[in-house]
């Protein structure tokens, strides 16, 4: 894993390459081999989107520069055509994230079953005041997000792959403490995750 | 009188409350895959005649009739010798898992609970539309969800249910989950398959359509979760076990997601054209504080109109009833909002919501959803005139039917409905501003 610097690029600007050098691992350039398989020969550029999840894991859950590079260099496009997918899907995050991102849905159902409480509990315990703050210690970011699918379980977060739903704020004050701790993360999860199927890396986990 | 609950062999998602096995074996032991080896030896145009009289309509949104859509798929003809003429170009079949509606998690559920329905459902949609590749595109954020859909494909794979010469038969049917990384508009079929072929998610200009032009250029199918997943089951039984329930041309079961001020939210599957009454108090533990204490509702996701108590009361779930009181069955999610709750306040969220949303592509929706979101926020805490609220709906009337894709018109129809119905509230928090002032 590089260590990534964390000197940012401003949302706005062309952001700036940090001269990482990056390169896939084995298992990476297994997972892409994997990938590149489910689409035609000729239309490679269907696994941007997957590439580009998968060099977000590689980078601590962020996107700088040089990992689009690997990807448009990975694929043989342009650098801009990747960057303008990166760019446009909310789950690419072109800043640093914390080690926690916390993202609470606030939207209808949420919000009538007291996503307001819940925002207010993560803000207190991690100090944050605002959507899309980072917290110095690089701990926890925390984020609003539009609807993610679970109304019926209101009102929920999603931190990292899990959803964690039916919060209170009790609740919600016990999962952060407990992956501050370095807990398990699937221990609260809603669903429980299957060991064998790993979505980004299409094969086994930890393959 | 209620309706009667329906038993777990009138369901086509026995397990989705999560109660059962949800991996093959349990997906057998409930009758999954029996069966299977004969539809996929039956031609496929009585595949596409038994969906056309089952009246399925698509589960996610739209309503348009399934076997109507998969007939304008090419098929093989013969040539004068009886020969049969192979296609030029590949088809497929692509599931729409894309699921972002607010108040929706239908597809959430079948997907880690039920996810072997969708498989079949694939199988069996792939060898009727001549598709020997289906992609399953899931939201980005359905991270363990679509581990337990790529654990369902691998378990379908080892017992031959997929790949090639599947049971015997000649058919060949590779599946692949595709991850999206989180776009609401991807839900739009075109704009969904623009970011399958790895581009930004912007709808397509019809026509042509997908049936002819689609993926990579090659006819296409895209449907909904649910659809898919209720294809196998209608082609299995007798006609009669679907279209009994509902009214003609809203026939079939669906999956309805109560949400909001209900006692008990859940994912229920239930005959069409239940009424949203007894919906709420048999499945999901009525209202909190009675039915008395109800505002409004959304009827099928954050685009539809809401509807008040009145109507609430009175109306029937099902495409045509809910037409009729000018708001749509949508993707059946209904929110319940009690009295407690400041019905503006989840507007403005919602317009917000389309505001983030917008793609970009069209001026319309991209300057004009913004407009209307400020215009939310203002209006909803009392800050404006009067005159502004008709200036409002003005301009929901002009962004709505302007744009390439149907995005704009579900994000003015919400602004729309609060308008009809809650004008006043809008009303009494200007004049209280404007007499304290």
């Amino acid at each position: 894993m590089p260590t990534i610097r964390i000197d940012q690029p401003t949302v706005g600007q062309t952001p700036q390459s940090l001269g990482l050098n990056l390169s896939w691992t084995k298992t990476e350039q297994e997972a892409i081999t994997r990938t590149l398989a489910k689409y035609p020969q000729d239309r490679q550029r269907s696994a941007v989107i997957p590439l580009l999840h998968i060099a977000q894991r590689k980078c601590n859950e962020w996107l700088p520069v040089d990992a689009m590079q690997l990807v448009a260099d990975t694929l043989d496009l342009p650098y801009i055509r990747v960057y303008e997918v990166a760019s446009f899907y909310t789950m690419f995050n072109l800043k640093p994230v914390g080690k926690h991102h916390v993202q609470v849905c606030t939207n209808c159902a949420c919000l009538i079953r007291g996503s307001d409480a819940i925002v207010s509990e993560v803000k207190s315990h991690t100090g944050l005041t605002a959507s899309g703050e980072t917290s110095k210690d690089g701990e926890f970011t925390f984020t609003e997000v539009e609807c993610l699918g679970a109304c019926v379980a209101a009102p929920m977060m999603q931190i990292g792959t899990h959803y964690y739903t039916h919060l209170t704020p009790e609740k919600t004050r016990e999962i952060l403490t407990h992956l501050q701790n370095g807990g398990d993360p699937a221990k609260y999860a809603d669903t429980a995750p299957t060991q064998d199927a790993d979505p980004i890396h299409n094969g086994k986990y930890g393959q | 009188m209620p309706l009667p609950r329906l038993k777990p062999e009138d369901k086509c998602f026995p397990n989705l409350d999560g109660a059962g096995d949800w991996s093959i074996k349990g997906y057998e032991k409930r009758g999954g895959y029996k069966g299977l080896k004969k539809l996929l030896q039956t031609p496929q145009l009585e595949h596409i005649e038994k969906l056309k009289q089952s009246g399925l309509r698509g589960r996610g949104g739209a309503g348009f009739p399934t076997g109507m859509k998969w007939s304008f798929m090419p098929q093989p003809k013969l040539d004068e010798k009886g020969k049969l003429i192979p296609l030029t170009k590949p088809s497929y079949l692509v599931c729409n898992a894309d699921e972002g509606e607010p108040g929706t998690c239908k597809d959430r559920d079948i997907l880690r609970y039920d996810p072997h329905t969708l498989v079949e459902g694939m199988i069996v949609g792939c060898y009727t539309l001549n598709a020997k590749v289906g992609y399953i595109y899931v939201r980005g954020e359905y991270y363990d969800e679509s581990s337990h859909l790529q654990q369902a494909i691998n378990e379908a794979y080892a017992s031959g249910y997929l790949g090639k010469n599947i049971m015997g038969t000649g058919v060949d049917v590779d599946l692949h989950v595709h991850l999206g990384a989180g776009a609401y508009i991807c839900g739009e079929e075109t704009a969904l398959l623009e970011s399958l072929e790895g581009k930004k998610g912007q709808p397509r200009l019809k026509p042509p359509f997908p049936a002819g032009f689609g993926l990579y250029g090659c006819p296409t199918t895209i449907n909904n979760v649910e659809t898919i997943a209720q294809v196998p089951p209608i082609l299995k039984n007798p006609l009669e076990w679907f279209t009994r329930w509902g009214r003609p041309g809203n026939s079939g079961t669906k999956i309805f997601s109560i949400s909001g001020s209900v006692n008990k939210p859940c994912n229920v599957e239930a005959p069409m054209s239940i009424p949203l009454r007894e919906l709420i108090e048999e499945y999901a533990g009525g209202v909190i504080g009675g039915w008395d204490n109800l505002q409004a509702i959304i009827p099928g996701g954050s685009s539809t109109p809401m509807l008040n108590a009145e109507t609430s009361g009175r109306v029937l779930m099902d495409f045509d009833a809910l037409k009729a009181e000018s708001t749509g069955l949508g993707t059946a999610a209904i929110v319940v909002m009690d009295k407690s709750v400041d019905v503006l306040r989840v507007m403005t969220r919602i317009a917000g919501f389309y505001h983030h949303e917008s793609c970009g592509q069209c001026t319309p929706c991209r300057e004009g959803v913004g407009w209307v979101h400020r215009l939310m926020e203002r209006l909803s805490q009392g800050d404006g005139t009067i005159d502004e609220l008709d200036q409002l709906f003005a301009l929901t009337k002009k962004i709505e039917g302007r744009t390439i894709c149907a995005f704009a018109d579900g994000a003015m129809w919400p602004t729309q409905g609060t308008l009809k119905h809650f004008r006043h509230l809008f009303e009494e928090r200007i004049k209280a501003k404007q007499s304290a002032a």
